[in-house]
């Protein structure tokens, strides 16, 4: 029964984006392999913003990586308006690039400090096709005021200007080219906290205005829970549980995300959660344990947990979750 | 990646930053003038470069001959300002040719991962012969021309740019400005020249200077040795090969030449020092 429904709302939604059995590993030293991403699924309806949280490590970066071909992925699916964008060659591929834009978290490294604002944008410019002349002056200063600088910004230099200020920069490329889809992969974490409410306020404001889909990375929940609709939490290149905003921070039901949760700080002291502390350090991903991979920092786990990978359940409209336990019992 | 970014900002006012420190100062003096000579040696050279005067062979520095004169009563002097021409634009020919070549290799091994074993391979290979002994047997090999020349030493030179070129490139290839730009589906050509290449002409400069001063030297290694540019032509080389012959009688012959490729050679090494320390600090271990 939950099959047909879950066919159902995806026919009804129409999903800008759905993932499935997205793997990716890299080659580690002696043969091994690094598992980044493994088996990964999640949708991402069109409009809206779906938050992408796990430690560090956990495969984040990696997995929006790979859903912009920017590393080719092992295995999986990523259907983008219906069409497997692993399916595309690389000529196919260009024609998407600009429906899929990336903004990174290191404010520093994702501008070439060789190039003035306004080529930075004009090379994005030119990847759409936009016509050079007073045209294209003008976009470029659209561009800026859109993110919050000033037309004459453009003539500068990436030195010339604060993180925060990069980051709305790096925005400004990003939607240059009127995407579609945008992974915001941790845009504020390399921020001064001073400025990261604004460039997030910033982000969640052109979401809205330009219709984006945003997959917002980041290694926080309390950080996606103001901007996202749909959370998706990740552990050691693994879904743990996933669901709609509301459902999962309301009622967490897997060990990993209550863990997250309580180590985050709590913006609404009222609300009940579970204390569980997040102990140890995340396993390696070149030798992931066995059965659940989150097994060896669980505070619950039994030894079942070794033996059999969870599989992934829906327990609620949309809230899936990878645990034996997830209903308290096993 | 800090170092390799960071010349942006100093770059407007490199030239002040070199003359601001005394030993790549005077270097950069030293070269403005060598340079100048060389190019205005039509007019600073006292007597044509080929003229020849029996009556004169041989003379020691005098005020009409302030470098002396050679076995055919040339002056030396003036020879050796049309020397620095020949001398200097071989070297410089050198750099631009093992740039290009060095340059080429190093993006291909750096960018592409599938390149990166045959060429470094390559490159490895050629390293492992001596500079000069490569350079001999590619000149012989192409006969003693000034363009089989900048070719051999070009050849010898390259691999080492080639190096540094790849390990650049390793660097940058993985920054989120150049994923940004495949992102953006921008052709990997221009990735590689307006995002690759302009990041890493710091270390490019830095090698291209030190290879500057190898190739003066190597020029004049292969001129001494016979299987150089033709002794007709004067370079600093073909006269201390020239003057080898009358080393006792007349050693101004081959003195002033040697002592101009010490000269040149050793501010290009000041130069490139402080060109190294400013652009990259880095590379100042792996030399
Ligand atoms: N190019 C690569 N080659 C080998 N291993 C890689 C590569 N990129 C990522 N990894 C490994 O894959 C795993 C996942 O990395 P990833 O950067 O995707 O994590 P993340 O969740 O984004 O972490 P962070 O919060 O630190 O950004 C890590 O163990 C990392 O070392
Ligand atoms: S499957 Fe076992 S180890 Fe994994 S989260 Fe659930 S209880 Fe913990
Ligand atoms: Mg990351």
């Amino acid at each position: 029964m939950s099959a047909v429904t879950e066919i159902d709302r995806r026919i009804e939604t129409k999903p800008l984006l759905v993932v499935e059995g997205l793997t990716k590993h890299f080659p580690a030293r002696n043969g091994r392999i690094v598992h980044a991403v493994e088996d990964v699924s999640f949708t991402v309806k069109r409009g809206s913003t779906v938050g992408l949280v796990g430690e560090s490590g956990s495969g984040k970066t990696t997995a929006g990586r790979v859903l912009l071909r920017l590393t080719e992925p092992t295995s999986g699916k990523a259907l983008f308006d219906g069409v497997d964008l692993f399916s595309l060659s690389t000529a196919e591929m260009r024609a998407y690039r600009r429906k899929l834009q990336i903004v990174f978290q290191d404010p520093f490294s994702s501008l070439n400090p060789r190039l003035r604002v306004s080529a930075i944008l004009g090379e994005a410019l030119d990847a759409c096709g936009f016509p050079r002349g007073r045209k294209r002056k003008e976009r470029i200063a659209e561009l800026l005021t859109l993110v919050g600088l000033s037309p004459d910004h453009a003539l500068r230099y990436p030195h010339e200007f604060s993180g925060g200020q990069r980051q709305r920069i790096g925005i400004a490329r990003a939607l240059a080219v009127e995407p579609e889809f945008v992974v915001a992969d941790e845009p504020v974490s390399a921020l001064d906290v001073s400025v990261q409410a604004q460039v997030l306020n910033l982000l969640g404001e052109l979401q809205k205005r330009l219709g984006l889909t945003l997959l917002f990375i980041a290694h926080d929940l309390s950080v996606v829970e103001y901007l996202c609709d749909e959370v998706v939490v990740m552990y050691l290149g693994r879904v743990m549980e996933r669901g709609p905003s509301k459902l999962v921070y309301a009622a967490p039901r897997h060990p990993y995300t209550r863990a997250l949760l309580a180590s985050a700080p709590v913006p609404d002291p009222t609300r009940r959660r579970t204390h569980v502390a997040l102990t140890g350090d995340i396993a390696s991903p070149i030798a992931p344990p066995s059965g659940c991979v989150f097994r060896t920092r669980c505070p619950e786990a039994i030894a079942a947990c070794a033996e059999i990978v969870p599989p992934t359940v829906e327990i609620d409209g949309g809230h899936h979750v990878a645990c034996i336990r997830h209903d308290g019992r096993a | 990646m800090a170092a390799i970014s960071a010349p942006l900002q100093s770059e407007p006012n490199l030239l002040a930053r070199l003359m601001g420190r005394p030993t790549s100062g005077i270097g950069l003096v030293v070269l403005v003038v060598i340079a100048l000579a060389a190019l205005l040696a039509p007019w600073i050279a006292p007597y044509a470069p080929v003229k020849l005067s029996v009556a004169h062979r041989l003379e020691a520095p005098s005020l009409t001959h302030l470098f002396g004169t050679d076995d055919l009563g040339r002056d030396v002097f003036s020879r050796m300002l049309y020397a620095a021409r020949t001398s200097l634009s071989v070297a410089l020919a050198v750099v631009v040719f093992s740039s290009i070549v060095g340059i080429v290799l190093g993006l291909m091994a750096g960018f592409f991962k599938k390149l990166d074993m045959p060429v470094s391979r390559l490159v490895d290979a050629m390293m492992t012969f001596p500079d000069i002994l490569l350079a001999i047997a590619l000149v012989a090999a192409l006969g003693p021309t000034a363009v089989n020349v900048v070719m051999a030493l070009g050849i010898v030179y390259a691999p080492r740019l080639a190096r540094v070129v790849r390990a650049s490139t390793l660097v940058i290839r993985e920054l989120p400005y150049v994923e940004a730009a495949r992102a953006l589906g921008v052709p990997t050509p221009v990735i590689l020249v307006r995002h690759v290449l302009r990041n890493i002409a710091s270390p490019i400069l830095v090698q291209g200077t030190f290879i500057f001063a190898n190739a003066i030297l190597a020029e004049a290694g292969l001129s001494f040795l016979g299987v150089g540019i033709s002794p007709d032509i004067p370079t600093w080389g073909t006269m201390i090969a020239v003057g080898r012959q009358y080393m006792d009688q007349a050693g101004w012959i081959m003195m002033f030449p040697g002592a101009a490729i010490v000269i040149t050679v050793l501010a290009l090494q000041l130069v490139g020092d402080g060109l190294r320390d400013l652009l990259d600090p880095r590379l100042a271990k792996d030399i």
